[in-house]
């Protein structure tokens, strides 16, 4: 007799329900002390659905076999000199940023997921939790020794953990993780699952890995579709914990709906950065961040909040003014970056003329008429022997701890100011979106590690340039500066070179 | 107001006959090529069905081996051992 194979619905059942216990020796509410102080109320656990109805034994099959594929074409890589293939030297950069900037926050949310998995009272949410824990931490180890290889030629990549806790512009993403890290479960959740995951991640995951594959960088495409077939499973798991909430009772809605609004605002500010490596770091750009947000926020965000509308959730606040800003932020924040490339740890370049005629094609409507003229009064100013820097030390967001050169929504020609007084003390915003956060939060963000209040306090290593740089551990006259000039450029140009002597 | 379900795989030899599957048995899907990866996009739904994928294959397809080639989606996930979909179909 043949036994019946179960279906996948009764598998899922089977491998992931009765895992859990009743405590008897200890209350249950101090087993799992921090799944209420938010004040979400949960009627029934077990309501809870993993979609993809994903089990531990398939999980590591499946992990194995993606490690085993993405390891191959690293090693490829690396056996082969691909760093040689890439389209220019100066899309190295997009690495450096990318290490230093967005892999210690894979890190950040291994153990966030790590955090909710134990704390969450379900035991659903507890499994789908664990596995995105286990598949953060692959992403930043694949992340490393992808970029390692890189490191072996290209400055500015060694110390990307150390810097990560001190560079001023890395305080940007670490203060957002800091930020979801250090709220309750739930928040956390919602901030990372639904907000960053769902609404946000494939602006940095899809357009920008098929930019690495536009620009020859095997190694790097290949771990970004690597994560981000995780990713896919984390989407759902952000979609079903936004939907578990709102379904299990109702005074969850406004508790949601306000951690929708500030992690939207929050994680639309982190992506600015890669809404410049798209439009200004890639060497061949692949899509801009204006396409990129139509695409995968209006247009898949759009379908998402039509769908959520059910349960009396709005679209975030502030959506709006987001989409305006997509025509402005990418710009915006190469500029500042092209001010401080002394103190970056990758390079800058002001665009060439082919490039700005691509930024003129993609925005019709802001390039010519507000960014343009600024690029050649730099690229004029350089060639005069005069090239640009910005000596002052920036006035930083107290909620987001970007520089205060964004512009007034409506108005590209003024820079955007807000404060809150709080306890006797101002406090400044680039926006009504980060002042917002502030607002209801002031204990919390009161106490932002703001990178230029720190270099003034005397907490960064002294007070010239140098010392700060050498308290980052950044390389004076090889991380730094522009990539024309630099020891990457030298390198790069000794490798075409060698093609062209070869060729010959 | 328009609600896109989209699927977005590796542009890759194991993604072809979902790919081509999805293509035959959802009228109106529109693809958008880019680099390395392949976006497919359908008002209200997209499904795939495990005897479409078999046929292209050649061998028994498991849905879930889905998560080997998917890179990103967006809808309501419902998955079982003879289809996948996302919806936002209620």
């Amino acid at each position: 007799m043949s036994v019946k194979k179960l279906g996948l619905k009764q598998r899922y059942a089977h491998m992931t329900r009765g895992l859990d216990w009743e405590t008897t020796y200890q209350p249950m509410d101090k087993v799992f002390p921090y799944d209420s102080f938010e004040g979400i109320k949960i009627k029934d656990w077990s309501a809870w659905e993993d979609p993809f109805r994903l089990t531990m034994d398939s999980y590591w099959k499946f992990q194995a076999e993606k490690e085993r594929k993405l390891y191959a074409v690293i090693d490829a890589f690396a056996q082969n000199n691909g760093q040689t293939g890439i389209t220019d030297g100066r899309y190295a950069n997009v690495l450096k940023l990318f290490l230093t900037g967005i892999s210690p926050e894979e890190y950040q949310a291994h153990r966030g997921f790590a955090f909710a998995g134990r704390h969450l009272r379900g035991v659903g949410p507890r499994v789908a939790a664990q596995m995105q824990s286990l598949d953060e931490l692959r992403h930043i180890q694949t992340q490393i020794h992808t970029i390692s290889h890189y490191n072996k030629y290209f400055d500015g990549i060694g110390e990307f953990p150390h810097m990560h806790d001190r560079v001023w512009y890395l305080s940007v993403p670490k203060s957002f993780f800091d930020d979801a890290r250090s709220a309750g479960p739930f928040e956390f959740m919602i901030a990372i699952g639904f907000a960053f995951e769902y609404v946000l991640t494939n602006l940095l995951f899809v357009p920008f890995m098929s930019g690495a594959a536009y620009n020859g960088d095997m190694s790097t495409v290949t771990f970004g579709f690597s994560a981000q077939s995780d990713e896919s499973r984390h989407m759902t798991l952000g979609i079903e914990v936004i939907k578990f909430l709102l379904e299990q009772h109702p005074d969850n809605l406004p508790i949601v709906q306000k951690w929708v609004d500030k992690w939207f605002w929050r994680g639309h500010r982190v992506l600015g950065l890669v809404a410049m490596m798209m439009d200004y770091m890639l060497p061949k750009p692949v899509m801009s961040w204006k396409e990129a947000w139509q695409i995968y926020y209006t247009e898949a965000g759009g379908a998402l909040f039509q769908d959520l509308a059910r349960y009396g959730l709005r679209p975030p606040k502030y959506a709006d003014i987001a989409t305006a800003e997509a025509e402005h932020i990418s710009h915006q924040n190469w500029a500042i970056f092209y001010q401080y490339t002394h103190a970056a740890a990758f390079h800058t370049w002001a665009p060439d003329a082919k490039h700005m005629d691509w930024l003129s094609e993609k925005y019709p409507n802001t390039f010519d008429k507000y960014y343009r003229p600024r690029w050649e009064m730099w690229n004029q100013m350089a060639k005069e022997g005069k090239r640009f820097y910005n000596m002052a030390l920036p006035q930083l967001c107290q909620c987001c701890q970007i520089p205060m050169g964004y512009t007034e929504p409506g108005d590209p020609t003024t820079i955007c100011f807000r404060s809150s007084q709080y306890k006797g003390e101002t406090y400044h915003f680039c926006s009504d979106g980060c002042k917002d956060i502030f607002d209801a939060e002031p204990e919390k963000f009161v106490q932002s590690w703001l990178p230029v209040h720190q270099i003034f306090q005397g907490n960064c290593g002294g007070a010239t340039i140098p010392d700060v740089l050498n308290y980052y551990r950044l390389a004076n006259g090889a991380d730094n500066m522009d990539y024309v000039g630099s020891p990457d450029e030298k390198l790069w140009n000794e490798w075409q070179a060698d093609k062209l002597k070869t060729a010959v | 107001m328009s609600q896109l379900a989209s699927l977005t795989f590796y542009h890759n030899d194991d993604a072809r006959p979902v790919i081509d599957a999805i293509l035959a048995d959802n009228p109106g899907v529109q693809v958008l090529n880019m680099p390395g990866a392949v976006k497919l996009d359908r008002e209200g739904e997209i499904v795939i069905k495990r005897a479409s994928v078999e046929e292209r294959l050649g061998r028994p397809w498991d849905p879930q081996e889905i998560h080997l080639i998917l890179i990103s989606m967006a809808g309501n996930l419902d998955e079982d051992d003879d289809r996948f979909s996302v919806s936002w179909k209620h």
